[in-house]
Order: C-alpha cells, then sequence, then structure tokens
C-alpha cells in the first residue's frame, strides 16, 4: 500500500510569484491551499481568499470580560465584603474605580489576543508534514513556498505535481505525512 | 478631490536599510550574531560589568533583608526616597520600547522595525529592574503578594482608592502585557533560528519556543491582525502607566506634588528618558556588531528628534511648575521651589535644569544628531538628567513640606547606591544574555523593508 502523502509542495524564489502561482491554482480550482512565507504578504491572504478572522471578536470579548471583572471585584470588596465607612462617604466610589477596571480591560484584551492567536492558528503544533521537505527551512529564511495539500479534491499526484511545475518554481516536492 | 491628481512617492532622503541587502543576508547577519560560536570581547565586557553590579545588587538586598530598609537613608520624613525614585526612573525608561513597538506601527512608520525589538526587551528589563524597588521598599518584601486582592483568612483587602494600588494593578499588566507583544514578535524569529542553527540542543529550545511556527499564509494574516490589536491595546496602556505612576504624587497633598499637569508631563519625561536608552544602548551595538546597515544614521537621527521634542515638552513643563506654583498663590507651594531652586538641593535642581533642558538643545543641530559619539553623550547626560528630576521631585517635595519643625535632608547611604547601581547590573545582565540568546532585531520585520518584498503591481489584485 502505498504511504499516503499530505500534499505537493512548490519553491519560489520571490513573493510576487509567489502570489501568481496560488492566484493560478484557486482559478485551476484547487481550495485545499497553503502558502509560506518568510514575512507577512499582504496579496497572499487575497490570492487564497483568507476570510476575516475572529480574533477581533475574542479580542473585544476578552476586554468586556476584563472591564466587568475590575470592576465588580472593587465593587464587591469596597461595598460588599469590607465596606469602611470613612466620613459618610458613599461606599460605591465608582471614579476610584477606573484605572483598575482600565488596566484589566486591557490586561484580558491582551491575554486573549494572544491565546486567540494561538488557538486560530492551532499553535502550539511542533510537528507538522512540511517540515518534512528538506528545503522548507528556507521558507523561514528566503523561500517561498505553495502547498496543494491531498485532501483537495482536485488533487491527483501527478496531475498536481505538473500543474504546479507550470507555474515555474524553482522545485516541486511531495509532502511525505 | 480632482482627479488628475497624482500620488507622488516622497523621495528617501535617507535609507532606513542600506541598499544591498537580500531576504537572505538580511536573516544571516542578525541570526549570526546569535548562532556563531564567537563572542566579542565587548559582550564579555558588557556582561562582565552587569554580573559584577548584579552580585553587588545581591549583597545589598541581602543585607537589606537583614537588617531592614533603615539601612537605606530613609528618615522621616523623607520615606520614599532612593527607592521610589529609582522605581520611576526605570519604568519611564521602559515607555520608549512600547511607544516604538506599539504607537509607531500604528502610526506606519517603517524605520520602527529594525529597532522595536531590542527597544521591547529593554522596556521588559527595565520593568523588571523598576519592580525590584517598591517591592524592596515595603520591608518585608517576602508579604509583597499581599498588594493583590486575594481570598485571605486575615479578612483585609487591598484599599481600591489607593494609587498605590493602581500602580499595582498597572505595572503589572504593563509587564505582563510588554512581555506577551515581545513574545508574539519573536515567534517567526525563534523559528527562523530553530531553522538555522546546527546544534540539537538549540534546535530543540528554539523549536519549542518558536511553537512550530512555519509562516503558514493563514497564520500570517491572524498574526497580522494580532499585532494591529495588541499594538492597539498597549498604546493607551503606555500612556496610562505613568500617568498612574503620577497619580501616586499627585493625589497626595504634598506642596510639589498636588497637581493636574504630573500625567502629561510624567508621559513625556518617560519616553523623553526610554528614547535616550535607546540611543544608549543602539550606538554601541551597531558598532560593535557592524549593523550599520541596518540601524542607519536615519534611525538615531528620529531617535533624537523623538528625544528632543519630548525634551522640550518636558522643559515646558518645569517653567509651567514653577509658573503656577507662583500664580497659584500657594504659599506652600510657592516655598517648596524657591527651596528647591535655593534649598540643600539646588544643585540638584539646577543640574536636572542644564541636563534636560539646556543641553538637549544641542539636538537642533544636524550635525550632532548626524555623529554617533555626540548622540551617545546627549542620551547620557539625559539619563542622568532625568534621574535628577524624580530624585528632586521626590526627595525635595518631602523633606521641606509643611512643617518646619519636621524638615530633614534625605543623605543617601551606600546601600541606596550599591542597590541602585545594582539594578543597572540587573539590566545590563539581562540585555547582554538577551542579544547572545535571542535576535536583537526582528527578523521578519525587517524583510518587510526590502525592495524585494514589494509585489510586482500586475501581480497586484
Amino acid at each position: 500500500m502505498i504511504k499516503p502523502i499530505y500534499g505537493m509542495i512548490a519553491e519560489f524564489d520571490n513573493p510576487s510569484d509567489l502570489v501568481r502561482a496560488a492566484r493560478a491554482a484557486r482559478e485551476k480550482g484547487y481550495r485545499k491551499l497553503d502558502a509560506y512565507t518568510p514575512f507577512p504578504v499582504e496579496e497572499l491572504s487575497d490570492a487564497l481568499h483568507l476570510h476575516k478572522n475572529r480574533l477581533p471578536l475574542i479580542v473585544l470579548i476578552g476586554g468586556i470580560c476584563g472591564g466587568l471583572v475590575g470592576y465588580l471585584l472593587q465593587y464587591y470588596v469596597t461595598v460588599v465584603y469590607f465596606p469602611i465607612n470613612i466620613a459618610g462617604r458613599p461606599l460605591h466610589s465608582w471614579p476610584a474605580y477606573i484605572i483598575i477596571t482600565f488596566e484589566l480591560t486591557i490586561l484580558f484584551a491582551a491575554i486573549s489576543t494572544v491565546l486567540g492567536l494561538l488557538a486560530l492558528c492551532g499553535l502550539p503544533t511542533p510537528y507538522h508534514p512540511v517540515f518534512n521537505v528538506p528545503r522548507f527551512a528556507l521558507a523561514s529564511r528566503n523561500r517561498f513556498f505553495l502547498c496543494i495539500e491531498a485532501t483537495d479534491p482536485l488533487f491527483d499526484r501527478d496531475g498536481t505535481s505538473s500543474f504546479l511545475e507550470t507555474l515555474e518554481p524553482r522545485e516541486v516536492s511531495e509532502v511525505a505525512n | 478631490m480632482p482627479e488628475e491628481q497624482q500620488v507622488i512617492d516622497k523621495p528617501e532622503s535617507r535609507e532606513i536599510i542600506a541598499p544591498g541587502y537580500t531576504f537572505g543576508t538580511v536573516t544571516d547577519q542578525i541570526a549570526t550574531v546569535v548562532l556563531t560560536k564567537k563572542t566579542p570581547l565587548f559582550w564579555f565586557g558588557g556582561f562582565g560589568v552587569g554580573l559584577a553590579l548584579l552580585f553587588g545588587f545581591l549583597l545589598a538586598v541581602a543585607v537589606l533583608f537583614a537588617r531592614g530598609v533603615g539601612i537605606w537613608g530613609l528618615r522621616t520624613p523623607v520615606m520614599w526616597g532612593f527607592a521610589i525614585t529609582n522605581f520611576v526612573w526605570w519604568i519611564g525608561i521602559g515607555h520608549a520600547g512600547t511607544l516604538i513597538s506599539a504607537i509607531l506601527l500604528l502610526l506606519n512608520q517603517a524605520w520602527r522595525n529594525s529597532i522595536n525589538r531590542f527597544a521591547e526587551a529593554m522596556t521588559l528589563f527595565a520593568v523588571a529592574c523598576a519592580g525590584m524597588f517598591p517591592v524592596l521598599h515595603l520591608g518585608r518584601p517576602w508579604l509583597a503578594y499581599w498588594l493583590f486582592p486575594y481570598p485571605n483568612t486575615m479578612g483585609v483587602q487591598p484599599n481600591f482608592r489607593s494609587p498605590l494600588v493602581w500602580d499595582v494593578f498597572a505595572v503589572s499588566t504593563y509587564a505582563t502585557v510588554s512581555l506577551m507583544f515581545w513574545y508574539v514578535g519573536l515567534m517567526p524569529d525563534l523559528a527562523t533560528l530553530r531553522d538555522r542553527t546546527n546544534n540539537r540542543a538549540a534546535r530543540f529550545i528554539y523549536g519549542i519556543m518558536a511553537m512550530g511556527w512555519r509562516g503558514s499564509a493563514r497564520h500570517w494574516s491572524v498574526y497580522e491582525t494580532a499585532s494591529l490589536l495588541l499594538a492597539g491595546i498597549a498604546t493607551p496602556l503606555v500612556l496610562s502607566v505613568h500617568t498612574v505612576v503620577s497619580f501616586d504624587f499627585t493625589i497626595a497633598i504634598v506642596p510639589g506634588w498636588h497637581s493636574t499637569f504630573f500625567p502629561p508631563y510624567f508621559v513625556a519625561g518617560a519616553i523623553y528618558s526610554g528614547f535616550a536608552m535607546v540611543l544608549a544602548l543602539a550606538i554601541p551595538l551597531r558598532s560593535v556588531y557592524g549593523l550599520q546597515g541596518l540601524i542607519t544614521d536615519r534611525h538615531l537621527d528620529n531617535s533624537a528628534k523623538v528625544m528632543l521634542a519630548t525634551g522640550l515638552i518636558v522643559g515646558y513643563a518645569y517653567i509651567l511648575e514653577a509658573f503656577s506654583a507662583w500664580y497659584g498663590g500657594n504659599v506652600y507651594e510657592q516655598s517648596i521651589f524657591w527651596n528647591r531652586m535655593t534649598g540643600p538641593y539646588r544643585y540638584f535642581y539646577w543640574s536636572l535644569v542644564f541636563c534636560n533642558i539646556v543641553a538637549p538643545n544641542v539636538l537642533w543641530f544636524k550635525r550632532v544628531r548626524g555623529t554617533p559619539a555626540l548622540l551617545f553623550i546627549s542620551s547620557m547626560v539625559v539619563l542622568v538628567g532625568m534621574w535628577l528630576e524624580r530624585f528632586v521631585i521626590i526627595v525635595s517635595s518631602l523633606a521641606q513640606d509643611f512643617l518646619p519643625s519636621s524638615w530633614s535632608v534625605f543623605q543617601a547611604t551606600r546601600w541606596d547606591w550599591l542597590t541602585y547601581f545594582g539594578t543597572i547590573g540587573l539590566f545590563l545582565f539581562l540585555f547582554f544574555l538577551f542579544i547572545r540568546l535571542l535576535p536583537m532585531i526582528s527578523i521578519f520585520e525587517v524583510r518587510t523593508l526590502l525592495p524585494q518584498a514589494k509585489i510586482e503591481e500586475e501581480v497586484q489584485g
């Protein structure tokens, strides 16, 4: 039995070629695509039709939770748990609560940004099939990769490979699973 | 808007990256500093000085734990002395790092890309040094966790109406957010180091720290959103931290402290001293490691301009402070200013006026901004000046407040000095470890500065 493979990967020299190749692959009908670059390439998200992510929503919810926790914590402590009557001043002294409410809003929003980033990216992932390609180490240096994954309905080892060859890459290789 | 209006690219007066770099050479140059087996003598020198001072710090702290805060020059009425001076000074230094990494990112200042990494590291280590002082100043540092609200059998909770408790929240939030921002920025570069190193142990450690980052386009698109969000979150935070620090003073009724313009004045001073520290670190680093192509004269020039601008705001604040003391008609306020200028602390006061208002005016001259040695000297002058500023605000106000019968002049002891220089040692120790173990310039962000990183127009959608 042939060992199932993860996909076929093509290596390019510069970001323009990669964006061009990604567009071509989309046009050809491939949908299970991913590109690997040493720095963010804005046009790629466009070419690969990467939908807007939900990170801002996660951060908004995190921030609101932080603000609520901050305010309610202070309300609970100063009004319910440990009320101190100082010259009859109101126990619910909201102006004094603003700073800690603000700080906890920021703190929770920042933590949810980082955790949201990791969750949406599925990190940490110490092992991934693309790391099996020896030349893939250059993806963090100066090379640009386009991978068509085997789960794509149009994927067929030879056909996909020859399609990738038409995009004039430096090299096309198979990604072992 | 007329249709025929053309968008003309502003010609670059001076480059923010030297011509001739490629993705590969940028990566190699920055990664080699970390991955090489050869360590320059400069590193051993700096690290050695840091380590020696750090041992001094440990000694001072050991004596402090054994004998209490009385070993410092803290005597009634000056109970804040060096500890709070150093705290405010250090935390201010940290602000430039966040300004560079967050505010300049939002303002789309591409030149920040090559200095943000070590500036953020500077922030982290400066906050670590700052955090030492309030904790050691507690008298019983092992009970520092009492500062946080937690369910306890004592049945008491912190007073949320006190600026000192606000400070706990502001500084700990600042430290946490700075650390996360820095780490998120490091992830792609850690992946680069993982892929470049030949050492198995190093590959394992960098690999774990990089969390399996593989530069996927899907990840980058979330990553870019995350960096913008973090920058947007950190921007109000950095402005709020020194504001809250200034509340420690303004909410008290001590003359010379009780003033509404402290928050903007403190924030400007913080960025002023922070950029001085950025220059003081960047100038030696770039010449030792040959990074003049990445940290160019343009970076030094821009930093010097920010320093000059914030320095002028600080100068304005000094003038306004004296003016409002005179114009406000409050005798205590007036006498504290008169005492600052002519009393026992007059030498400190006039030196700080010289260091912070007079000296930085040399930065108006292009020739000074273009000469790294002169810039280094002026940033040192600013760092000293800002320390004096914090010292004068804290000590002179406390030493001579409402009741002349309780006036007393603060005398710093050798333990005060050893603790202060000890935290400089801690800073140097951490910073030199950082430049040896992690890329001091953000590799992936510098790659985006290269002309090759631009997508050809025909390919653009």
